[in-house]
């Protein structure tokens, strides 16, 4: 009996320290103090795509919190296109990755590149969220109804509902040119995203 | 006997291993208080010449603040993703151009700048952004951040150089220090006679 309350305690101990290993989520900004849902860590990715470099884009259509409506198909022959797909409005990590895109807005016209946001979140929610961020230079879309659309036709769709942090890179062709769909506790590196743009010249 | 000698010995290790993790935990759960003593972190070598030369630095690597040839050390950490360190940095570099116009303060008060999850390429992006001209270092796997408490972003902490001992914090806050003047005054005043004063 002893002997067995023993090994309890050892393995306890080993699930604590275990526990105390796991990654750090990402510094916030001081902007979102208590308004971020805390998620605490997920599983890095909960989905899989079919896509890969050379496929064509799907098409899609979504509203923007512009009011606007916003195709994929627009920018064909005239820009390069970064679709970012975040999880969730007010959520970690997501709040701290567009307003980094914002402020690059010249690294992406360098380039000839727009970017186009994309949550599963309603366009009231996603025009609450950027607002407090202070507005985002890129269209906003919402892929909320039907829910998931064009992230389960992007192969990004989690099966909670959000998306994966990915990100499609998308030429003046339409051809997919580079995908990666992050860990979802982690920011992905500008700098990757710029190599690939960079690639495109 | 022995079995229980075996546990014994597991035991210890992992409570070794337990408390090892718990206090690193705690040793970087909270930023360092006003009074505290600040923690001997290393910064990566500064990029340029010219950055090693405002920090006084005699050799090329990595450093302690404590090498920082100064009497006061501000020290901003922050992200090119924070949109609230964004809208701060023109305030920022307005306290550092302060501080240069001031011949009584300019090799007194250094700053520095920490970019918490930050690459080199992110950190060289904001600089450029808002023309920040003190040092800026990458903390791309947030060790420098970690080891700050797991601050939330922008955060301020002002050490005092001076003597050779310990070097303690006179200001340790989340968010913006407010006008840049009275906060100059404030810790000129908090960090007591300057050397040769």
């Amino acid at each position: 009996m002893s002997r067995r309350i023993s090994y309890l305690i050892v393995l306890t101990i080993c699930v604590g320290c275990l526990l105390s290993m796991r990654t750090p989520l990402p510094a916030a900004s001081e902007q979102f103090r208590g308004k971020i849902f805390s998620t605490g860590e997920m599983p890095p990715v909960d989905s899989r795509t079919e896509l890969k470099p050379g496929d064509k884009a799907p098409d899609f259509t979504l509203p923007s919190i512009s009011g606007e409506s916003v195709s994929l198909s627009r920018f064909l022959g005239t820009k390069n296109v970064v679709i970012s797909f975040v999880p969730a409005a007010w959520t970690p990590v997501c709040s701290d990755q567009w307003p980094g895109y914002n402020v690059v807005k010249s690294m992406f016209d360098e380039r000839d590149t727009v970017m186009l946001g994309i949550t599963v979140d309603n366009i009231p929610t996603l025009y609450a969220w950027t607002e407090e961020m202070g507005g985002v230079w890129f269209p906003v879309l919402s892929d909320f109804w039907p829910h998931g659309a064009v992230a389960r036709k992007y192969g990004v769709l989690r099966s909670d509902g959000t998306t994966e942090r990915a990100l499609f890179v998308v030429d003046k062709q339409g051809m997919i040119r580079y995908i990666d769909v992050h860990n979802i506790n982690e920011r992905p590196k500008l700098e990757v995203l710029m190599q690939e743009l960079d690639s495109l010249k | 006997m022995r079995n229980r000698t075996v546990v014994l010995l597991i035991l210890s290790f992992m409570i070794s291993c337990f408390t090892l993790y718990a206090g690193a935990a705690r040793a970087s759960g909270l930023p360092p208080a006003e009074g505290d003593t600040f923690p001997e972190i290393l910064l990566p070598s500064p990029q340029k010449w010219s950055e090693r030369e405002y920090l006084g630095l005699d050799h090329v690597g990595p450093f302690k603040i404590s090498q920082v040839k100064a009497d006061t050390l501000i020290i901003e950490i922050f992200s090119m993703y924070c949109p609230y360190c964004q809208k701060e940095a023109p305030v920022v570099n307005e306290l550092h151009q302060m501080i240069l116009s001031r011949p009584d303060l300019r090799n007194k008060i250094k700053m520095i700048g920490i970019g918490a999850g930050n690459s080199q390429f992110e950190v060289n992006a904001f600089r450029n952004l808002y023309g920040i001209a003190f040092p800026l270092f990458p903390d791309p796997e947030f060790s420098l951040h970690k080891a700050l408490g797991d601050v939330r972003t922008p955060y301020f902490i002002v050490v005092n150089l001076k003597g050779s001992g310990s070097h303690k914090v006179i200001y340790s806050r989340v968010g913006s220090f407010g006008d840049p003047r009275q906060f100059l005054e404030s810790i000129s005043r908090k960090s007591g006679p300057r050397k040769g004063a």
